[in-house]
């Protein structure tokens, strides 16, 4: 997975607000490709947001989300130098993580 | 008794022209906020981030990585570059856009044929093009930096004038002009504005904006794309790749709009 992903973090006082773009076709097993033939279901399952190591948000989603989707949490009580990690999980197996300072 | 009844018409005529009036400024705010919206968290940052990957990925037959490619500020010097663009380039001896350069450094560093470089210069949904990843890099790199092409040398000038006379060309099975769409303030298709790209106000929103990526259909655009496609909307034959008059009509805009702070790549509708 090479696919490169961004996070932005903004902290306001306690709160950051953190943003979440990420490269995924999402597609929803419902399409056809040129020839006719359906395109295979390809979508992110799971979602997880964790600061310092602990989850701070788990989310299932599915086909309905658009293609390189972006998500946006505000997370209560953390501070600068707080590390967050973002990873998703695909219904093929496949992941992705990134990991960024809040600054 | 026929002047009572003017004026009693003129107060309703007047009211029923402001709600008119008024009922514009919101749709064209409606649209300005949607707008704004899909710009928010654009995925345009993804691809200049593959762009990047890309541009430092050593290909071709030559093995080599774009990485010394002159885009007209010297070898390798990406900042700012694309705001420069289009410029006369010596080593050519011709003017050139962004895709028609990195065409040239892809045949000459990186040792690729052209037929193979451009083998897909507009890419899908599913795939997007060599030229659009390294487009959204590249116009990335120029954000804040104001809008100059070159204008001073006589290829320079020979390519604007050719691109105004293009722009003005009426031709094809439906004799259209670039003007026909972009000739006339206030229009639009849809959602999206038809700006009067012959004046600075027109141009200025569109150089500052264009590569883009488009939400409807989830794919990046590069200009020659742009000018390719309005070719193919006015029904005339298709346009060659970077060809010279590509490049003319994209120095016309460029030059009409000159002087915007750029700040793309931009998202539309």
């Amino acid at each position: 997975m090479a696919d490169p992903m961004k996070v932005r973090a903004t902290l306001k006082g306690d709160i950051a607000d953190i943003r979440v773009l990420m490269n995924h076709p999402m597609e929803t097993g419902q399409r056809k490709d040129g020839g006719g033939k359906i395109v295979p279901m390809h979508f992110i399952q799971n979602l997880e947001v964790k600061v310092n190591g602990k989850a701070v948000v788990e989310g299932q989603i599915s086909q309905a989300v658009s293609r390189n989707p972006v998500f946006s949490f505000r997370v209560k009580g953390v501070k600068a130098g707080d590390k967050v990690e973002v990873s998703w999980l695909d219904n093929k197996g496949d992941t992705n993580k990134t990991e960024t300072a809040l600054a | 008794m026929f002047r009572s009844r003017t004026s009693a018409l003129a107060p309703a005529l007047a009211l029923a022209l402001a709600a008119l009036s008024v009922q514009g400024q919101d749709t064209k705010k409606e649209i300005e906020k949607y707008q704004k919206m899909i710009a928010d968290s654009s995925p345009v940052e993804l691809y200049e981030l593959q762009g990047e990957a890309l541009w430092k990925k050593k290909q071709g037959p030559k093995g080599a990585s774009l990485e010394a490619c002159d885009l007209g500020r010297g070898p390798g010097v990406v900042k700012g570059a694309y705001a420069r663009l289009p410029r006369y380039f010596p080593d050519t001896d011709r003017v050139m856009d962004l895709e028609a350069r990195l065409l040239h450094c892809m045949t000459s560093l990186q040792g690729r044929t052209r037929e193979e470089a451009t083998k897909r210069v507009f890419g899908d949904d599913d795939n997007p093009s060599e030229m659009e990843y390294l487009s959204a890099y590249v116009a990335g790199e120029s954000r804040g930096v104001a809008v100059s092409p070159g204008t001073r040398h006589p290829k320079e000038k020979a390519s604007y004038e050719l691109g105004r006379t293009l722009f003005f060309y009426r031709a094809g099975a439906w004799d259209f002009s670039c003007a026909s769409c972009h000739g006339e303030e206030g229009k639009r298709i849809r959602m999206q504005e038809l700006p009067v790209l012959s004046t600075p106000a027109g141009a200025r929103a569109v150089v500052a904006t264009w590569p883009a990526y488009r939400v409807s259909n989830s794919q990046f655009k590069t200009m020659q794309w742009r000018i390719n496609d309005c070719y193919r909307q006015m029904r005339m034959p298709e346009p060659n790749f970077v060809s010279d008059a590509t490049i003319a009509v994209n120095m016309f805009l460029v030059a009409t709009g000159k002087g915007e702070p750029y700040r793309g790549p931009g998202t539309k509708r």
